[in-house]
């Protein structure tokens, strides 16, 4: 199954890093997420990006889980050469990702 | 009884109606406008260069004349604003003068400053801060290139301290987004800073607002059904112990659910168990949601420790000049059509001796806007080829800028896109992430009339 049947999800910069928050559809979205959406697999799908490292943090109480993506934007808001300078477009893209069954 | 603060900017650029609409559909204690971004200081910084009187966020005067029918109607309606950008009291200066014109000159104007580092750096440095870069450990003694700007992230205390000298506009420069909320709550309920729980609820509440209608509709996932076009900012209802109510205007479109609130609370946060501002090190994991009623999200069970006793500096310095262009390019071949140009405007630029820095090629609509995720879809008729320069000087920008609309006659058929003349060349600011002791920021707060403020502008 794909992300977007389990999650919602926004994202955004920190200085030449980006942030994706995932929030899961319910409780039992939560545990699948926990499971399965490690920050490896998120550093695999952002490969291109040049990420040097991923750092996975948990929000049980509101069912999310915050991505940061060292060094994914380029350079970042001022200085990045590609069209999202800011990372505006991972929270969408992050969506797409496949995710094992149970 | 809540306080109602409503937040219509998100950043400098935002809605130019929202602030207006906010208070004409609500009844608030406070309007908050959120002006800065560290790359919005850079470009403010250099319009301070060029004109000592500018290097605000001049967006706000216009807000400003549009809201003097609802500070006439509503005596009681406070401001707080960080549209002082790099320069709070010419800010003030304008803002006196707008309410003069518009009979309101005998309102208070407090005016906060402090956090411009930029003329004590070397003083500041001698005193031995070695402003380090936080990811390299370099001293800032070893940067080479000009430094633009440098801002101290000041807190909720001095724009707490304007309220009670009894200000009704608050014009501030770089403070942390969150205390603009926590400045307002600080001052109405009498809190002690040192009430940690409370001012991290608050700041909390800031954090969810700071970004205008991201939380009540805007960039939200289920967006198809939240009449977005006529979307409403946000407001907090904060109670004494800290916890809020997020909702909006009511007449308004967009939406407030536990989904919005949800993923604005992850927006842009770093480890969620210490969100660092200058008031207090908040944990967001102890934090719940709950949907109230119609439009309505409680959150409570923020909980809150002492800050780092440091701030965070908003560090900027000149590096050089970028600029970017694009072209339409059509046909069954467009994404190796594209890629040709591209190559095309690199060798012709090369024929004449130029090379650059920074050299950057997408054909958007082949998957490339976020890179290595899809390959170009089958049958793609079109993209938008965007092709991006960065050099240390600005005459080779310049000469790139003017590669692009020869291809419209020398390059493929099948080109379009130019009618809107040559890109612009722009310098790049990079950032400095850095901090400096608290101890050695002589935070200032000024409170007067718009009338005094309008004087001082006319002064020499």
């Amino acid at each position: 199954m794909k992300l977007s049947d389990l999650a919602h999800a926004r994202s955004g910069d920190k200085g030449n890093h980006a942030n994706i928050g995932v929030v899961a559809n319910d409780a039992a979205a939560f545990e699948q997420l926990q499971r399965h959406l490690t920050a490896d697999r998120v550093g695999e799908f952002f490969r291109g990006l040049g990420v040097s490292r991923v750092e996975r943090f948990e929000l049980p109480r509101i069912g999310a889980l915050n991505f940061i993506l060292y060094n994914a934007l380029a350079g970042g808001a001022s200085q990045s050469l590609r069209i999202d300078t800011q990372g505006k477009l991972l929270g969408t893209a992050i969506l797409d990702l496949e995710l094992p069954d149970a | 009884m809540p306080l109602r603060i409503a937040n219509a900017a998100g950043f400098l650029g935002d809605n130019l109606d929202a602030p207006r609409l906010t208070v004409e559909r609500a009844e608030v204690d406070y309007l908050t406008l959120e002006y800065l971004a560290e790359l919005t200081m850079s470009i403010l910084a250099r319009q301070r260069e060029k004109n000592p009187r500018l290097g605000y966020a001049e967006d706000f005067l216009t807000v400003l004349v549009s809201l003097v029918p609802a500070l006439t109607r509503q005596p009681r309606l406070r401001i707080v604003t960080n549209a002082g950008g790099v320069n709070p009291l010419a800010c003030a200066h304008a803002a006196g003068a707008v309410l003069v014109s518009s009979g309101l000159s005998s309102r208070r104007i407090g005016v906060v400053t402090g956090d411009d580092l930029l003329p004590r750096l070397f003083e500041l440095r001698d005193a031995g801060c070695r402003f380090v870069h936080l990811d390299t450990g370099e001293p800032l003694a070893d940067l080479a290139q000009p430094i633009v700007c440098a801002n101290a992230y000041l807190g909720a205390r001095p724009i707490a301290d304007a309220l009670a000298a009894g200000a009704e506009l608050v014009i501030t420069g770089r403070v942390a987004d969150a205390s603009l909320a926590v400045g307002p709550a600080a001052d109405h309920f009498d809190w002690t800073w040192d009430d940690w729980n409370t001012v991290a609820g608050a700041s909390v509440a800031g954090h969810l607002i700071e970004c205008g209608a991201q939380v009540s509709g805007g960039l939200h996932h289920d967006w198809q059904a939240l009449n977005l076009a006529d979307v409403g900012y946000p407001i907090a209802e904060l109670e004494r112990d800290g916890s809020c109510v997020i909702t909006k205007p009511a007449d308004s479109g967009g939406a407030v659910n536990r989904r919005t609130v949800a993923e604005q609370l992850v927006y842009e946060i770093g480890d969620p168990a210490h969100y660092l501002t200058p008031d207090v090190d908040v944990d967001f994991t102890t934090i719940e949601l709950a949907e109230t009623g119609d439009n309505r999200v409680a959150v409570r069970g923020a909980t809150g420790r002492p800050p780092p006793d440091q701030y965070k500096v908003s560090l900027a310095y000149h590096d050089g000049y970028m600029a970017s262009g694009q072209l339409l390019i059509y046909g069954n071949d467009c994404v190796s059509k594209a890629h040709a140009c591209g190559e095309m405007i690199r060798r012709r630029l090369a024929r004449t001796g130029l090379e650059f820095a920074g050299w950057h090629v997408e054909c958007l609509g082949a998957g490339q806007a976020v890179p290595g995720l899809h390959a170009a879809p089958d049958g793609v008729r079109e993209v938008m080829l965007r092709v991006t320069a960065r050099d240390s000087r600005r005459e080779p920008l310049e000469r790139f800028t003017k590669e692009f609309a020869p291809l419209i006659t020398s390059g493929p058929p099948g080109i379009a896109g130019y009618a809107t003349g040559r890109p612009q060349v722009r310098p790049v600011f990079a950032y400095w992430p850095t901090l400096v002791p608290r101890e050695v920021i002589d935070t200032q707060v000024e409170v007067r009339t718009a009338r005094e403020w309008m004087a001082e502008k006319e002064s020499p």
